[in-house]
């Protein structure tokens, strides 16, 4: 497994029990999730939380919410956000404050931080204007319910996760695409450990034959997961790699092909061509294919994903999305614009470095991480 | 979704129409579209909320001049806010230690920082004649190594080799000297990507700096980053005595509000923009474009300076003298201006820097390819050199002989023609009222039909 500890080099021996950092995290996602660990009866939970489950059971955990290690990872992930949305509202409130607009003035400030978007956080503060006028009880409660409510009404339609039929007669076709540096390549290492654990065969297919060394960082993460990955030389026609390893996949009754693509500013029509290209190549294969378009969107995104959402959608089609590096403080909240807009299924979230932080997408544990303490 | 600041403002600004002076009062609507506008454009919240009421100070109590309505003026006082909030401009890199001079750039994962060392180095070689050599200190994503000696290579900068399992320190310690042993001029130093509030990491490249005393440590942003960007330079500013900024990416269609965001935080001046795949897409910093840029306001500058760089001066200048002393605008120089035309970009590359139409839809921009272009003048290359002189010679047989030669149809012929026939009117027009500021006005504003 990947761990950043284990990716430390070895000859790092002055620093060696500098594990500072680790500890800090591991130290605030106990704080953060204190509260959920004590009502949780089991200490799997307690183990799941610090990635150290069997990778077997990451699929079932993630469906178990709300109290699964998800919330707890996101927890971590999204805890700045919260820590400064209950701060700032609970200190609105403390002083008994009335839901009036300076209060909702503050809630949309911080949703606007959140990456948000003015045109749905409009919605959503008006949403709780409505909402908590007919409700009764504490105040904070009230607004804090309303806003869960409506975060949630937006993003539960999308958190479908995706689902690989067994015992296809030919492989399954995931074709990831997205712009530049947003986590491409390192996503597909991720979900391919994911689908090994899972039990399936998986080959890669390394169709960014642009960026310089692309092959060889997919090449690695092949090594990584005892995976085959079907490569060309830089500057060949990705098309054809994608083409070459289903046709390899199909001869060695492998489940699920994985398609990397170079990286792609949605504005270069041309660049847009080519990967429409792609999917032209692999459908003559297999109508089906590919079975799952994935774009990988960059928690750090602003508003600009969206455009980006909708672009790769017009080109190719997007069936799903990654969202990655949300363990940062980046909070990826341009998602939910793109989910009142393009309504496309949030597949997984990239929430760290090592080769398990690839998690599906749920719902509920997002804005709950989001919102409470 | 908006087209503007300009179009924005409109509504709110009628109101203010008639009005001599700006006041708190007239200005309060309109500077709350601008603050949407800069949200829009991924401005980090706070330093909107700084911005907003900078401009409110400096537009409250202004006279408006009399060439502009109230509107134009805020949008004046916004823009040159803007511009000076963005900082100063052309501002190159501080290489004047003894070498070899070390540049460490370091920023989050996949903000472009390899790609940008490797611009950065073609860029150095070739403007600055420096002699340049790179080494990363990314021992930890698979392959980052290999793609800085691939870039290296491609641009012809010497590599320092370093091996994935190295200290990172030790690999700059390494490099450094090697560097002073081959009397380099300049030492890129890549680092891996990292995430602000790892520690330990944040720790790492903090020792590298103290290891190889940097003369810039320049942070790599990405120019789509949204309101996080203002943590994260923060907090890089504070574990790295910065000195500047690259903003990559910009050639999407990102507002860029990010450079807003980091400039204001920082207070480090913004070196240069990353625009394009290729190894030469990296420019020195505009800061006036960029406020353009993040109000919507298109990249007028950058459009005229492309103009100037890539229009062949002497045949515009010989069409120019031609049309103004009364001679026919001939089919010739019709083809030649489609030539030019496509040496900018094409349709789509201009189009993307006027004023209004980043936000174009997309089945409307990718009409304007070029295939229209090259067929225009595929058209016109199947003429008879007489022909192309007196069009009106073109009749049934040859327009049958034009289309067979240009594979294209004879209504297309047709359809040229009459575009031709309508821009020699526009030419002619342009010649008896005089320059092309009439012409423009004479045409709303609007595109020629037909192109």
């Amino acid at each position: 497994m990947l761990s950043r500890r284990s990716r430390e080099p070895t000859d790092f021996s002055a620093e060696a029990n500098s594990t500072h950092g680790t500890i800090w995290r591991l130290s605030q996602v106990r704080a953060l999730t204190g509260k959920r660990l004590l009502q949780s009866d089991s200490g799997r939970k307690f183990q799941y939380m610090f990635g150290r489950q069997k990778p077997a059971d990451a699929g079932n955990d993630a469906s178990n919410k709300p109290a699964s290690g998800l919330v707890s990872r996101l927890g971590a992930a999204l805890g700045r956000t919260r820590g400064r949305l209950v701060q700032g509202l609970s200190r609105l409130l403390a002083g008994g404050a009335k839901i009036d607009d300076a209060l909702l003035d503050q809630i949309e400030e911080l949703l606007l931080s959140a990456d948000v978007g003015v045109a749905v956080t409009t919605r959503i503060v008006e949403g709780i204007r409505s909402g908590v006028k007919k409700a009764d009880g504490e105040a904070e409660d009230a607004v804090l319910r309303s806003l869960e409510k409506e975060m949630l009404a937006v993003l539960e339609p999308v958190a479908t996760p995706l689902e690989i039929p067994r015992k296809l007669s030919r492989p399954f076709v995931v074709l990831v695409v997205g712009v530049n540096g947003t986590g491409k390549t390192t996503s597909i290492g991720k979900l391919a450990y994911r689908l090994r654990s899972e039990g399936r065969s998986v080959m890669l297919a390394a169709g960014d034959t642009f960026r310089a060394a692309a092959i060889e960082q997919l090449k690695s993460w092949g090594e990584q997961n005892q995976v085959d990955v079907v490569a060309q030389h830089t500057g060949a026609d990705s098309a054809s790699v994608v083409y070459d390893a289903l046709h390899s996949a199909t001869s060695s009754r492998i489940e699920v092909v994985i398609a990397d693509t170079a990286g792609r500013l949605h504005t270069q029509i041309d660049l847009m061509e080519e990967l429409k290209k792609v999917r032209r190549v692999v459908s003559k294969l297999d109508p089906e294919a590919p079975h799952e378009v994935l774009l990988v969107l960059d928690a750090g995104t602003g508003q600009n994903a969206l455009a980006q959402a909708i672009q790769f959608h017009q080109a190719v089609g997007v069936s799903g999305l990654c969202i990655t590096k949300l363990d940062g403080t980046a909070k990826g909240g341009v998602i939910f614009a793109i989910a009142e807009s393009l309504g496309l299924p949030i597949r997984y979230i990239g929430v760290g470095e090592g080769v398990a932080d690839l998690k599906e997408f749920d719902a509920h544990a997002f804005v709950q991480a989001l919102l409470a303490g | 979704m908006f087209e503007n600041l300009t179009e924005r403002l409109g509504g709110a600004l009628n109101r203010l129409r008639g009005r001599g002076r700006l006041t708190d009062d007239n200005v309060r609507e309109s500077l709350r579209e601008v603050r949407v506008a800069l949200l829009e454009a991924d401005v980090a919240l706070p330093v909107v909320k700084v911005f907003i009421d900078r401009v409110r100070e400096r537009a409250v109590g202004q006279d408006v001049l009399k060439s502009l309505t109230p509107g134009q003026e805020l949008i004046r006082v916004v823009r040159d806010e803007l511009t000076a909030l963005m900082g100063e401009s052309g501002e190159g890199l501080a290489l004047n230690v003894q070498p070899p001079a070390v540049v460490l750039v370091a920023g989050l994962q996949g903000a472009g920082k390899t790609t940008t060392v490797a611009k950065l180095a073609r860029w150095l070689k070739e403007q600055q004649k420096k002699k340049v050599m790179v080494a990363s200190c990314d021992v930890y994503r698979p392959a980052a190594i290999d793609q800085l000696r691939t870039l290296a290579s491609q641009v012809e900068v010497s590599f320092f080799p370093s091996q994935a399992g190295g200290a990172p320190v030790k690999i700059a310690e390494a490099a450094i000297i090697a560097a002073r042993q081959g009397f380099f001029d300049v030492l890129i130093l890549d680092t891996a990507g990292r995430l602000h509030i790892d520690e330990k990491m944040m720790d790492e490249v903090r020792r590298i700096h103290a290891a190889s005393s940097p003369a810039e440590t320049l942070f790599v942003v990405d120019s789509m980053a949204g309101q996080d960007a203002v943590n994260v330079a923060k907090v890089f500013d504070e574990v790295l005595p910065l000195t500047g900024v690259i903003l990559t990416k910009a050639d999407g269609d990102a507002r860029g509000g990010a450079a807003l965001s980091v400039r204001h935080v920082t207070g480090k001046p913004i070196k240069f923009i990353g625009s394009g795949e290729k190894s030469d897409a990296i420019e020195p910093f505009h800061p006036d474009r960029m406020a353009s840029r993040i109000l919507g306001m298109g990249d007028v500058l950058s459009l005229i300076e492309e103009a100037e760089k890539k229009v062949d001066k002497d045949k515009a200048a010989k069409l120019a003298k031609k049309i103004s002393k009364g001679k026919g605008f001939d089919l010739e120089d019709f083809a030649d201006q489609l030539r030019e035309m496509r040496k900018m970009g094409g349709l789509g590359g201009m189009l993307d820097k006027l004023p209004g139409m980043a936000k174009m839809p997309q089945g409307v921009k990718s009409q304007m390819n070029d295939r229209e272009l090259i067929r225009l003048e595929a058209i016109v290359n199947s003429m008879t050199p007489k022909e192309r002189r007196f069009p009106a010679v073109i009749k049934g047989s040859r327009k049958r002989r034009i289309a067979a030669g240009s594979g294209t149809q004879v209504q297309d012929v047709n359809r040229l023609l009459k575009q031709f026939t309508q821009m020699q009117k526009m030419m002619k027009r342009m010649r008896k009222r005089g320059g092309m500021a009439n012409l423009m006005r004479g045409m709303g504003g609007g595109m020629p039909p037909g192109l």
